[in-house]
């Protein structure tokens, strides 16, 4: 069909026919998810009646990654913004809808208690002829806003347009040298920008079929590679590749590894390679940004910036200064970056163009590739009725500990530790649970009113010592 | 139900316990985790990170893998008997 110069097609499959999704004992084509989208699009807006379909954002909360996906394509192609939360705790979904009042939730497993409307995935979908032929989407159209937690804690949103989003899944081709499709299993939700990017994305815009369940075990991830075709692709996080590697399992051949989330050991990275005989690549990003630069760890621990993205540095005012380093505080921006934002890690960048990560910002931490900062769990915590004081912290490292935690002193003199817990489990994401949450009488606040870190260290130290036997 | 059954292999139980605690160093002795109780969100509180530790120490311990297109999945981690249970009808070691 025609498109417009400033509208992108929804899909890049020229061959309709061609399968698009794997499922188990299921091949879906391209005409096929075409026809479902617009099925379901038909029912988001029949939930709304009275509305024009443009006034209802879609809340997509599905887990398995082809209804994700239609959801996604469904939304984008009747002019609707999707929501792609990354955690769903109860009380950042009540605030995304306090923040989005007229959103219809789209969800494929359980009832959610929200106070808006919601639409299950209908679990059958009635014989559909294909699609012939594909939509186009405005470049500049806001087809999801994805959600970071603001220093208060409350999501804050950062819109993704089509155009950018087209742009971002040329610049992975082209950096990470995937000059053909591969077939694609992914570890990682779709609603988080990695695996929106390098499962869902690279699926609808690069032409690569995708597994559509999301495989947790090791045997499950080997299960759903041999249901795919060569070459396969794996999208996953250093913990599942670590646990995949140790599982002894034989594993089926693997053409590509994709990692992001946290910056992998090399060791691993090395293992992975041999083990498996495939090149093991990295992303760097972070959900404003999207994704922007890639290593090879074998070959170099140096980043190399996608197609068009810049580097700036970033003045601070002096206030802040204590938290920049020597080399400043950098700003990423051009290519498919929407808008310049600031990066949350120090960095070195290199002569060359690369850049080497140094570490985090202070306030940032980063478990299990969930990212956040210690001033907004720390707000979250304080907000929880009978929380007169509390702070969270990352404690120093345990030998044996495969994912750090961390850790919260609490003032509470009602509550039991308990009753905090479930509080906070209402508000943040499990993996910032605090392990151990400590009750104390006080704060160990210095002179000037700080609360350093190593007396919060301190008091975690002697609270372990008070276990022991 | 919160007492043991004739079917219960109460030592088999009390050393998924033990790998529970060590392998997520968690703050509570082995022997107080409650059979009956959920090791997901409120129980223990433990997330899929946990779990997915768990089923890397119990694959390794007792010979088999963990699978979550079984459609006991969800009942498997719901308490630590299920879990014991688990165990004991697909250990190979």
């Amino acid at each position: 069909m025609m498109v417009a110069t400033d509208a992108y097609p929804l899909i890049d499959y020229p061959d309709l026919d061609r399968v698009m999704l794997y499922r188990p004992g299921e091949r879906i084509t391209a005409g096929r998810f075409l026809a479902e989208a617009q099925y379901l699009a038909d029912l988001l807006v029949g939930l709304q009646p009275d509305r024009p379909p443009t006034a209802a954002p879609v809340l997509n909360l599905c887990q398995d990654r082809y209804r994700f996906m239609v959801g996604l394509a469904a939304a984008a192609q009747s002019g609707n913004v999707s929501l792609l939360p990354s955690n769903h705790a109860d009380d950042t979904l009540r605030h995304l809808l306090e923040c989005f009042p007229d959103t219809v939730c789209l969800h494929d497993q359980v009832e959610w208690t929200l106070p808006a409307p919601q639409l299950a995935y209908p679990t059958a979908v009635p014989a559909l002829s294909s699609a012939e032929a594909i939509p186009a989407v405005a470049g500049a159209q806001q087809v999801a806003f994805v959600f970071t937690s603001g220093s208060t804690g409350r999501p804050v949103p950062h819109a993704k347009t089509w155009g950018k989003l087209v742009r971002n899944v040329r610049g992975a081709q082209t950096a990470l040298g995937l000059d053909g499709a591969v077939s694609i299993v992914g570890t990682v939700p779709p609603q988080h920008m990695f695996g929106l990017e390098s499962t869902v994305l690279l699926c609808m815009l690069g032409g690569c079929p995708l597994w559509s369940g999301r495989p947790f075990y090791p045997a499950d991830i080997v299960a759903a590679l041999a249901e795919m075709p060569e070459p396969r692709m794996l999208v996953t996080t250093p913990f599942h590749l670590q646990s995949l590697l140790d599982s002894g399992l034989a594993i089926p051949p693997i053409a590509h590894l994709l990692l992001a989330t946290a910056p992998l050991d090399r060791a691993l990275a090395e293992r992975a390679e041999r083990q498996l005989a495939a090149p093991l690549r990295e992303i760097y990003g972070c959900t404003e940004t999207g994704q922007i630069a890639t290593r090879r760890p074998v070959e170099s621990l140096d980043w190399t910036l996608f197609p068009g993205v810049l580097l700036e540095v970033d003045p601070l005012p002096d206030d802040q200064a204590a938290d920049a380093t020597e080399s400043g505080v950098f700003r990423a921006s051009g290519g498919h970056i929407e808008v310049p934002i600031r990066l949350a890690d120090r960095l070195d960048v290199l002569s060359d163009g690369r850049f080497r990560l140094l570490g985090r910002l202070a306030d940032q931490v980063n478990i299990a590739g969930k990212r956040s900062a210690l001033s907004a769990l720390t707000a979250q915590l304080k907000e929880i009725p009978g929380v007169t004081d509390g702070v969270f912290f990352q404690p120093d490292p345990l030998p044996d500990q495969a994912i750090p935690r961390l850790c919260a002193l609490v003032v509470a003199p009602e509550r039991t530790r308990a009753e905090i817990l479930s509080a906070l489990r209402l508000r943040v994401d499990p993996v910032f649970l605090p392990r151990p949450l400590i009750l104390v009488d006080a704060l160990p606040y210095n002179e000037t009113g700080k609360l350093p870190r190593a007396q919060l260290q301190a008091r975690l130290d002697r609270y372990r010592e008070s276990l022991k036997p | 139900m919160t007492t043991g059954t004739p079917n219960d292999d109460l030592p088999l139980m009390h050393e998924v316990a033990e790998l529970i605690v060590s392998a997520l160093n968690l703050e509570v002795a082995a022997g107080d985790i409650d059979p009956d109780a959920p090791l997901f969100g409120e129980g223990l509180g433990l997330d899929s990170i946990d779990i997915l530790e768990i089923a890397m120490v119990i694959s390794k311990r007792y010979g088999f893998p963990l699978r979550s297109d079984n459609e006991d999945n969800v009942r498997i981690f719901s308490s630590l008997r299920h879990l014991t249970q688990h165990v004991a009808a697909n250990r190979q070691q």
